[in-house]
């Protein structure tokens, strides 16, 4: 490096000044910068969702096109039914995955390409998966159904739900553990009411973080779960979905729709960051900071 | 006996995550044959797509993919590795954990939230202000000419880099507080300044992570799908000027793929989406072993 001969000139000592000073400043123009979009983000969806919110947004089904009123209630109980059905698989494969990643495979050849492949398959774009269901359930079934929407989103929470498990069992003391094996309770009991048990708010944390994430996928229900414009809570039908109404909205040219598409936004941010401040709390109040 | 029984579903579950990778590359293999077959490697090189009369080339795609993303690295990676520095090194403790949080939220906003808010908001704001300067500026370059739409590949790659700017610098942020502090005091006590302490003590040590977080990045915004379908425009044309509208991979599939007039057409969509496929697993994969390789504790030798 130039600088690992310091010249004890004055012209230097201030050059030195001089990058230092401007490297701050620019260090706090740029946390500025994108706080900025942060907040524009928030205040615009507070300020135009919060108009456009009534009771009738929860209760209605969309109303004909032309006509104003109508609300997303079918969106909103058809997302609550596809996360359910997420859930569902994806959060006990995912668990057990965590736990045969911390407990079985600690340093094992298999557990590290697993755990390479759980990451690598966080980032593979979520339309790939949609397109990928399709060609499992769709075809086959001839029709886009809710099952197919569940589907998708259930595995896209496993690489999730498994890393933060295997991260929050790898946390747990030794020590609990032995107690547990030393009073003659069975490896896999010790595992599920003991350990598991032990580093639950972790584990909790981590399936919520997933079902924060594919609450609000939109790209993969394109093809797998369609929406619909009516109720329907029936598994081998298409079904509404809030993120796919929002999209269909926002693009459409009417403002009534655009109003609406601002309403479920909020809606939807809404939900998520509620659980994800939630975690949050649960988190920061030491359960876990107390099993390290 | 119920130990093993155990074990072997625990196994089961873990390799799940294996035969998901699998199932996904065989369904997207088996159902865009009727391309891979008929166009070959010309699939990926031919810039005329026009679906009615069965001509599929996915080049403009591809290009508007690797535009948009190159942007939003252009303006994201600078912005994120300054607020990485000011919140490893210059922040009070007690705004450090509000900014993670802001940046966690950040994350957590869904994808057409992102595109609703750009087509209402960040796209006339570009429109009327940020355009006409950069056309003045920089119309010489000819990359921002007129006409302008607003929409294009330019607000694609703004909106992108807001999307990505939280997992890039929460990423480099980790890496950065996981060089040692004897260096950054090594450093200091030989009479550096604050920045050089960073340049030369943190940065240097870092880079190697610094450049996984934004090749993860990197990955985010070539998959990134219904926030650049709202505003790219769609136009399957490939032009100079970034102010034109354009179109990128997952966008196209997005669009038209239930729409598709043929099977030849819904196959060519899917073989776009297996190039993704393989193209964000490549990338994901070099991302994961360079975070891997400095956040591990292993010494960030320098190559």
């Amino acid at each position: 490096m130039a600088t690992t001969h310091p010249k004890s000139s004055t012209a230097n000592r201030r050059w030195r000044w001089f990058a230092n000073h401007t490297a701050s400043v620019l260090a706090v123009a740029s946390t500025i910068l994108v706080i900025a979009p942060l907040v524009a983000i928030f205040v615009d969806l507070v300020y135009k969702g919060a108009v456009s919110l009534n009771w009738n947004f929860f209760t209605k089904l969309p109303a004909p096109v032309g006509e104003n009123g109508g609300g997303m209630a079918n969106s909103i109980v058809g997302s609550a039914l596809l996360l359910g059905l997420a859930s569902l698989m994806g959060v006990p494969i995912g668990i057990s995955a965590g736990i045969y990643l911390s407990e079985y495979g600690r340093g094992t050849k298999l557990s590290n390409v697993v755990r390479f492949t759980a990451d690598v398959l966080n980032g593979v774009p979520s339309i790939v998966m949609g397109i990928a269901v399709y060609g499992l359930i769709v075809v086959p079934q001839k029709g886009f159904s809710a099952f197919a929407g569940g589907v998708v989103l259930g595995i896209m929470m496993i690489p999730t739900v498994a890393r933060t498990t295997e991260e929050m069992l790898l946390m747990e003391p030794h020590s609990i553990r032995e107690a547990a094996l030393g009073l003659g309770v069975p490896n896999w009991r010790s595992m599920l009411s003991i350990t598991l048990k032990t580093a639950m708010p972790g584990v909790i944390t981590g399936c919520m973080l997933a079902f924060a994430r594919v609450a609000g996928e939109t790209a993969p229900l394109l093809f797998t779960a369609l929406g619909n414009e009516f109720w329907s809570t029936a598994l081998n039908q298409p079904i509404a979905a809030l993120p796919l109404q929002i999209y269909v909205y926002a693009l459409g040219p009417y403002d009534e729709w655009h109003r609406l598409a601002w309403a479920g936004s909020l809606v939807l941010v809404f939900l998520i960051v509620v659980s994800v401040a939630l975690v949050r709390f649960v988190t920061t109040r030491g359960v876990l900071k107390g099993a390290s | 006996m119920a130990d093993s029984t155990f074990r072997w579903l625990m196994l089961l579950c873990a390799l799940s995550i294996f035969a998901i990778v699998a199932l996904i590359a065989i369904e997207l293999v088996t159902h865009s044959q009727m391309t891979l077959a008929k166009f070959g490697l010309k699939f990926f090189v031919g810039s005329a797509w026009d679906p009615v009369s069965g001509e599929f080339g996915a080049l403009p795609f591809i290009f508007g993919t690797l535009v948009s993303s190159a942007v939003s690295l252009i303006l994201a990676v600078p912005l994120a590795v300054g607020v990485a520095i000011f919140l490893t090194e210059m922040c009070p403790k007690a705004l450090r954990g509000s900014f993670s949080f802001l940046t966690e939220l950040l994350a957590a906003i869904p994808s057409v939230v992102y595109g609703t808010w750009a087509i209402f908001t960040l796209v006339p704001l570009l429109r009327e202000y940020v355009d006409p300067v950069l056309i003045k500026l920089l119309g010489w370059t000819g990359l921002f000419v007129q006409p302008d739409f607003g929409i294009g590949m330019f607000a694609a790659g703004v909106i992108l880099a807001i999307m990505i700017l939280p997992i890039i610098s929460s990423l480099t942020r980790e890496v950065m507080t996981a060089v040692p502090h004897t260096q950054r005091e090594a450093v200091l006590a030989l009479g550096a300044t604050r920045w050089e302490m960073i340049r030369m003590g943190v940065l240097r040590n870092a880079r190697v992570g610094i450049v996984g977080s934004i090749i993860l990045g990197l990955g985010r915004a070539l998959g990134e799908t219904m926030a650049v379908a709202m505003v790219i425009g769609s136009s399957p044309t490939i032009s100079k000027s970034l102010l034109a509208p354009g179109y990128s991979m997952a966008a196209v599939i997005a669009n038209e793929f239930n729409e598709a007039v043929s099977d030849v057409h819904r196959s060519a969509l899917i073989e776009i989406g297996l190039a993704l496929f393989l193209v964000t697993i490549v990338v994901n994969a070099c991302a994961r072993l360079l975070v891997w390789a400095v956040t591990r504790g292993a010494p960030a030798r320098a190559t």
